[in-house]
């Protein structure tokens, strides 16, 4: 049961192979074998059997939506009402959500069942999982190993199969990074698709909302609950949504693929660069055309993207007061000690250095220098993307400079964690859509290939995606113990 | 460029952030390497270029004054470490 796709579990309602409560005690059930990995911070059982009761009901009137009954599982980011909402962060740890984002009320109409919600980095701030209040999240192919992040426990719950899908969320490659090191299909949509109403913001100009699933027939059925204008946020895009699935089989002969030559350079792992140009390969078996292209810009997208991100989480997380919500310290002697030292006590050090680079980006005096620059730089990226996408379709390349690294390797020195994200961040800044799927191994550690698309065009990404897993058995793979 | 202890304590109080004082060496040294990193950007010729504080150019949208939230002061603050009266309840600023 917890091997089907999507559209098989749909079906398996339907013809009463199984029942939702089944179906999620089957979930609840790995769930619990399998604590150690970390993946929740927060698993609903008695809610989730609620729901799946009520899933049957409705599957035995006939009225059932395509994902009634189906058991998903949300990142920790996400509000739900009446449950914790944690962020990851100690801050949080005591919250419990007065009302569900708009992502967790569509999946609620929608008919699923939500298992719980998924460990991560604090405030999305990382790249393993390793900033997590709750602990690192393990990756299921080496326990050794993290997860990837922010969506860390979104990730290993998908590929331990201790749920179908998941939701996830990416600021600089957080859907993205996760979805490659453990070896599932994660799609970071543009900009502005997928409300982020009740989504915890970390960097409200960068982030985005999006499926983790294990193929991208599943990520499509996901997307079309998940997109969609949302008047409760300011940002969501007024576009209609189109249907995610219709063009999943179309061809891909013809299709111009472009490699920019910044992604190939020798900071990337031989091996990794040998999976990546097999993928590729495959395109051209299947009749797409490749172009180098060239993006000179894409070096500067790291230091843009940390002066832009840092400087918006100051400003996003000065809400966190000890006063309305949250995490208050102990006997606080007047105002001032009520601001600093609930802060100081709950935060942990990323967040804490990102909200000091922000507020000193931010400060009189600086602010022409760090942010005007870096969104100046911002658009010469952006427009860098713009070129290359009027020349060609998609642009691919690989998602992470190599494979999921030990735990504890990285944590010495927070530079070095940031350049992990090297291919991931300058989509964000230009707030493109982008999709990370699993292209082959490299020391029995997936590897993803990262496609790159123009703004709404998620249909072709999920087509070129599902197109590739019709051919190639990558995304079938099951990490040893989770069978 | 490098950030002295004193810079942190100054940017860590204009954060309202408590840091603990033997943590403010190593915070000064990791934030003096985000700089050196963000000093990158300098390579980039950005002499009259827009700033982009929107990935679509998006305008914010505006609409009618009218009402779409109905009171919800209970739920809301029964999240609230310290509340009377629905007020919100903090140390003494006023002597």
């Amino acid at each position: 049961m917890h091997n089907k796709t999507l559209t098989e579990l749909a079906a398996g309602l339907r013809s009463k192979q199984f029942s939702s409560v089944e179906l999620t005690q089957t979930f609840l059930g790995r769930i619990g074998r399998h604590e150690t990995l970390n993946a929740f911070i927060t698993v609903c059982e008695d809610g989730a059997i609620r729901q799946a009761h009520a899933a049957d009901q409705l599957l035995a009137t006939g009225q059932a939506a395509p994902l009634t009954g189906i058991p998903v599982a949300q990142k920790d980011i996400f509000c739900t009402l009446g449950t914790k909402t944690s962020c990851g962060s100690k801050m949080l740890d005591n919250f419990i959500a007065p009302y569900s984002a708009t992502v967790v009320e569509k999946f609620e109409r929608a008919g699923s069942v939500m298992l719980g919600k998924l460990n991560m980095d604090e405030f999305a701030m990382g790249s393993s999982n390793e900033t997590s209040f709750y602990g690192v999240a393990h990756n299921p192919w080496d326990t050794c190993c993290v997860s990837g992040g922010s969506s860390g426990g979104s990730a290993v719950a998908v590929a331990a199969r201790l749920t179908p899908v998941a939701t996830g969320t990416d600021t600089g490659g957080s859907i993205r990074q996760p979805a490659a090191f453990c070896g599932i299909t994660g799609l970071k949509p543009t900009y502005g698709r997928v409300s982020r109403y009740g989504m915890i913001a970390y960097a409200s100009s960068l982030d985005q909302g999006g499926p983790m699933a294990r193929n991208a027939e599943d990520a499509a059925l996901m997307m079309q609950v998940m997109a969609g204008f949302d008047s409760k946020d300011s940002t969501s895009v007024d576009q209609p949504v189109p249907d995610y699935s219709a063009g999943l089989n179309d061809s891909l002969q013809g299709l111009k693929i472009g490699l920019p030559k910044e992604f190939f350079t020798d900071q990337l792992d031989g091996n990794i660069a040998a999976v990546i140009q097999t993928a590729i390969a495959e395109y051209q078996k299947m009749g797409a055309e490749i172009k180098e292209v060239s993006m000179p810009n894409l070096k500067l997208a790291i230091p843009a993207y940390y002066v832009i991100a840092s400087a918006e989480c100051s400003s996003n997380l000065s809400r966190y007061d000890g006063v309305r919500f949250g995490y208050r310290c102990q006997s606080p002697q007047d105002l001032a000690d009520l601001y600093t030292r609930s802060r100081g006590e709950a935060f942990g050090a990323e967040v804490k250095r990102r909200i000091l680079m922000g507020t000193y980006a931010l400060s009189a005096g600086y602010y022409d220098a760090y942010y005007l620059k870096a969104q100046q730089v911002r658009r010469l990226i952006s427009d860098d993307f713009k070129r290359a996408l009027s020349e060609v379709d998609v642009l691919m390349g690989p998602v992470s400079p190599g494979t999921a690294f030990r735990i504890g390797e990285k944590t010495s020195d927070p530079i070095q964690m940031y350049l992990e994200d090297i291919y991931t961040i300058a989509i964000n800044l230009a707030g493109l859509p982008a999709m990370s799927i699993p292209a082959g191994f490299f020391d029995d550690m997936p590897v993803g290939l990262q496609v790159i698309g123009n703004y709404f065009s998620e249909p072709k990404l999920l087509n070129i995606g599902h197109r590739y897993q019709q051919v190639t058995g990558w995304h079938l793979q099951i990490p040893k113990g989770f069978e | 460029m490098s950030l002295t202890a004193s810079d942190v304590k100054k940017i860590a109080h204009l954060a309202r952030l408590g840091i603990e004082d033997q943590q403010i060496e190593s915070y000064a040294n990791d934030l003096s390497s985000m700089l050196d990193l963000m000093t990158q950007m300098g390579q980039a010729d950005t002499a009259g270029v827009a700033p982009m504080a929107h990935p679509l150019d998006q305008m914010q949208r505006l609409r009618e004054d009218v009402v779409t939230e109905t009171d919800q002061r209970d739920r809301f603050q029964s999240v609230a470490p310290q509340t009377e009266a629905g007020l919100y309840l903090v140390p003494k600023v006023i002597d």
